[in-house]
């Protein structure tokens, strides 16, 4: 990738790149900008250690953007309102030209963005979709990093947005992972990452050689995810954690380099990889701002050798603690709600819920157990396997029948992905038809999550931040030849497929939220978050 | 509705044939929960001669003073001596039967001493399962004693001696002697701002705080009526009535099932807690629950006066997600054994129902009652 770059630079000044903390340390560490070229070969170190462009790893917890007035500010106008198909023509074009200039870097803008003064206005990006939590720009002296720890701390990390067409033209021109965005996007859904299917693979192994800079862990981890291979949150997340400690284990600082600052660099540099191969879960960025929070308080007097000892065994300390164990508390908070005779209704697989069930059934609970799927994942077919090997009395059905279920059931089981401080819980699509119903018929219906999982920001619904899957799955029925009345629709103008991963269930329809510090109502995720999440971060 | 399904129909005829109803309650009498024997005992339940009884109840106040330690001394022994006075809550002499296992203890390290009360609180527990405020006090003395540590302390006499300390300035706040740290007083004083002249009240049974608040709005002059319900089948509206109609309030008395025909001309239902529970919804006595119904259903405000030690850690998810508190119901006619009755004394209303709790801690929303639970058990 050390192909001769251009230059636009400063010309450009409707972009302000925010530098964030792991920028002004490098400011120090690394050369300066216009030398870069030739020192640093690799675009992919670039992304890490130079700035961050909140747009490439959206779950960045260190990723901090202040909300500014932006009056006069750009000398360019600001970008005009246009309607959506002008827009979308736009884009094509810039596809287009993307194409072109593929192999270009765009880290010189970065860096002589950089130096530039201080001061200067990154445009609010404008959003078809809706509200973005993250916009407007950051007016940052390259000293106040102790002011700065404290934001991360508080600031949600911001949310890519993919309709933002400069910015994503950047992240792409860098990213590991190239896949073809499909040709159909869904209006209403701009804002997420809408890519061919299965295009994310064979780019990587494209490029292979190009991520030298990513350790083999995180690779595999990487690869793993985007193929589908590890799904669940608690998994994700572990996964994500014990590659980072291969990594880190393997890390060994470059001479002139400080560990705290290089290490946090790499650290970012996996994570957009993360990013790239599937969209993080807010589980893995209250994690990720964990292991970066462990790395930056490291005692300045530890040699190398035992900070990387600290970190590995606080990143244990975090699997065991915020994970295991805290599974473990839930399973015996919610195992006293579960009385004989009762009827348990479950969504999809959450990892929690059946270990409640195995848990309530060793005991000798006498209970049935509903386990309710959806098309296309079809995931709850491996849990009732599990489950009617156990012995369980089980009733297995689809989501299309469940208000005809939901009158004999007496407690419904969801696990969550996240949930959010007001009570908004962020789960499997589906998991909201399915409280929705419960709350109707006056089922109680219990969230089963870990607080690690809690989040501070606030979610309204579920277009604003979400993931989107392949629309040929919702397309094709496997194993039905008759039913193929789309197979080959999917490129018509006049057809989207919408394929959601996650949906927003409203606290409202949520009776009691189960976590690792007791059962708790839904309005008081902001309480737990103000009390522990200081904690979470030291442990 | 659940039952109404076939299969669940053949689950229960399955089920009928294998399991025994266990009853896990050790109390002795196991037709009356002790929880409401304390309750018969103090709000007097209303016979005939209800007001000899009451006069009883409020005659002089004798503490009695334990001078030797009683062989062989039981916690539970305790317990029953302090809960017969009347005007002390139920959390109080839990407290202070803790405390006297704290002054008779033989123990000679902390750690002795609090396994040594960590025991005498289960034994207190187990022995009424049923009572929630008896649950609450025993969990937040021994929070207390876990929480100071005795590091704190130079010497293990004078640790013990602080936790006394602490059990008895507990014991005060529900004390009538001590009315300005009485936690009824702070809440009659703060929901002064809400009865507002003119308004008439309904309440549903007798609680102690709600009287407070009523005696203080009356002593301030304020005019308002009080509708009492019946209360069956103890009666205790009648006895509020009464208490009230002393007071030169004008009181009417409803039939229970009068509630929702005369929410028209109500302003506001005061009711008491049992115990408020981590959802921020409360238990209280039979009725609550549907009072909650037609007062929100009319948007008339419902409030809650309960003191904090009745908060407890416990989320009912719905009705029958309790111990049932058991009591007597006296039909006045013989009932065939074949007909079934609900005997519970107390339901659980959510907090969607309720409009603001009034507590020492100050004028809460149900939400923040987790908050306040958080704050104190984590």
């Amino acid at each position: 990738m050390d192909a001769p770059r251009v230059t636009p630079t400063i010309a450009d000044p409707k972009i302000r790149r925010v530098v964030f903390f792991a920028s002004d340390s490098s400011a120090t560490v690394l050369p300066q900008p216009q030398q870069l070229p030739e020192t640093h070969p690799s675009g992919n170190r670039h992304v890490a250690s130079g700035s961050f462009d909140p747009s490439e790893n959206p779950n960045l917890a260190t990723a901090i953007e202040k909300k500014e007035e932006v009056p006069q500010s750009s000398s360019k106008p600001l970008k005009a309102k246009t309607t959506k198909a002008e827009r979308r023509a736009l884009q094509e074009a810039q596809r287009a030209a993307k194409a072109a200039s593929k192999g270009e870097g765009s880290k010189a803008v970065t860096e002589s963005d950089r130096a530039a003064p201080v001061k200067s206005i990154k445009q609010s990006s404008e959003k078809k979709g809706g509200p973005s939590y993250a916009s407007g720009a950051t007016d940052k002296k390259a000293g106040d990093r102790p002011l700065e720890k404290d934001r991360k701390k508080d600031a949600p990390p911001p949310q890519s947005q993919f309709d933002d067409k400069s910015r994503m033209e950047k992240a792409r021109k860098r990213a590991a992972v190239n896949p073809t965005e499909s040709r159909n996007r869904v209006e209403l859904f701009q804002h997420l990452p809408q890519y061919e299917h299965g295009t994310k693979l064979s780019n990587v192994e494209s490029k292979f050689f190009n991520l030298g800079l990513v350790h083999p862990a995180v690779l595999e981890v990487g690869l793993r995810y985007s193929a589908g291979d590890i799904s669940g949150g608690n998994a994700r997340c572990i996964a994500m954690l014990r590659a980072f400690q291969d990594a880190i284990r393997d890390y060994c600082t470059p001479p002139e380099k400080v560990l705290v600052r290089d290490l946090t660099s790499k650290i970012n540099s996996y994570v957009s990889f993360f990013t790239e191969c599937r969209l993080l879960s807010m589980s893995m960025g209250n994690a990720i701002r964990f292991v970066k929070s462990r790395i930056v308080n490291l005692p300045l007097s530890h040699s190398e050798f035992e900070a990387k000892a600290a970190l590995c065994s606080d990143i244990d300390r975090f699997i065991n603690e915020k994970i295991i164990l805290a599974d473990k508390v839930i399973v015996r908070h919610a195992f006293t709600k579960v009385k004989d005779g009762d009827v348990l209704l479950t969504y999809g697989v959450s990892c929690v819920v059946e270990m409640i069930l195995l848990y309530a059934h060793e005991l000798g609970k006498k209970f049935r157990v509903v386990v309710v799927d959806s098309r296309p994942r079809l995931e709850g077919q491996a849990l009732i396997r599990r489950l009617v090997a156990k012995g369980m009395s089980c009733t297995y059905t689809h989501i299309n029948a469940v208000s005809y279920i939901m009158h004999e059931v007496t407690r419904v089981l969801l696990g969550a992905s996240a949930v959010f401080s007001n009570g908004t819980v962020y789960s499997r699509v589906g998991t909201s038809c399915v409280a929705m119903v419960a709350h109707a018929f006056r089922v109680p219906v219990l969230i089963c999550c870990e607080a690690y999982k809690f989040h501070e920001r606030v979610l309204l619904d579920s277009i604003c931040s979400n993931e989107l899957g392949d629309p040929d799955a919702i397309a094709k029925v496997a194993g039905r030849m008759d039913v193929n009345y789309l197979n080959n629709r999917a490129s018509e103008d006049n057809l989207k497929l919408l394929n959601l991963m996650y949906d927003a269930t409203p606290s409202d329809y949520v009776s009691v939220i189960v976590t690792d510090y007791g059962m708790l109502p839904p309005t008081s995720v902001p309480i737990i978050i103000r009390e522990y999440q200081r904690e979470h971060l030291l442990l | 509705m659940w039952w109404r399904s076939a299969s669940f129909i053949m689950d229960r005829q399955q089920n009928k044939n294998d399991v025994a109803l266990k009853d896990s309650n050790p109390n002795p009498n196991p037709k009356i929960s002790a929880y409401y024997e304390t309750r018969a005992a103090h709000h007097g339940v209303v016979t005939t001669d209800w007001l000899a009884q009451a006069q009883a109840a409020t005659g002089p106040d004798h503490e009695p003073q334990p001078q030797a330690r009683p062989d062989p001394f039981s916690v539970i022994d305790e317990f029953n001596k302090w809960r017969k006075q009347p005007h002390l809550a139920e959390a109080v002499a839990a407290i202070r039967a803790l405390a006297a296992v704290i002054r008779w203890s033989e123990a000679s390290t902390m750690m002795q001493l609090e396994m040594e009360l960590k025991k005498a609180s289960d034994s207190l527990k187990s022995w009424d399962t049923t009572s929630i405020s008896l649950t609450a006090a025993c969990d937040l003395f021994m929070r207390y004693v876990t929480r100071t540590s005795a590091l704190e302390y130079e010497d293990f006499n004078s640790a013990k001696s602080r936790l006394i300390e602490r059990a008895h300035k507990f014991g005060e706040i529900s004390h009538k002697a001590f009315p300005v740290l009485s936690a009824r007083k702070v809440i009659a004083m703060l929901s002064q701002d809400f009865i507002f002249d003119g308004c008439t009240i309904l309440v549903h049974g007798f609680s102690r705080v709600v009287f407070q608040v009523l005696k203080l709005a009356a002593q301030n002059n304020k005019l308002f009526r009080v509708f009492c319900t019946e209360g069956r089948p103890d009666r205790t509206g009648l006895r509020l009535a009464n208490e009230l109609a002393k007071l030169n309030v004008p009181v009417k008395i409803l039939i229970d099932s009068a509630v929702a025909y005369a929410m028209d001309e109500v302003d506001m239902v005061f009711v008491g807690a049992d115990g408020v529970v981590e959802s921020g919804g409360i238990i209280n006595m039979m009725g609550t629950y549907q009072i909650a119904l037609v007062a929100h259903s009319m948007n008339k405000p419902l409030y809650v006066a309960a003191e904090s030690y009745k908060f407890a850690r416990l989320y009912p998810l719905d009705q029958k997600d309790l111990a049932p508190a058991i009591r007597p119901i006296d039909f006045g006619v013989p009932i065939p054994s074949k007909v079934e009755v609900e005997s519970s004394a107390r339901d659980y209303t959510p907090p969607q129902y309720l409009t603001l709790l009034f507590t020492d801690l100050g004028v809460l929303t149900p939400s923040v009652v987790s908050d306040e639970l958080i704050q104190l058990y984590l």
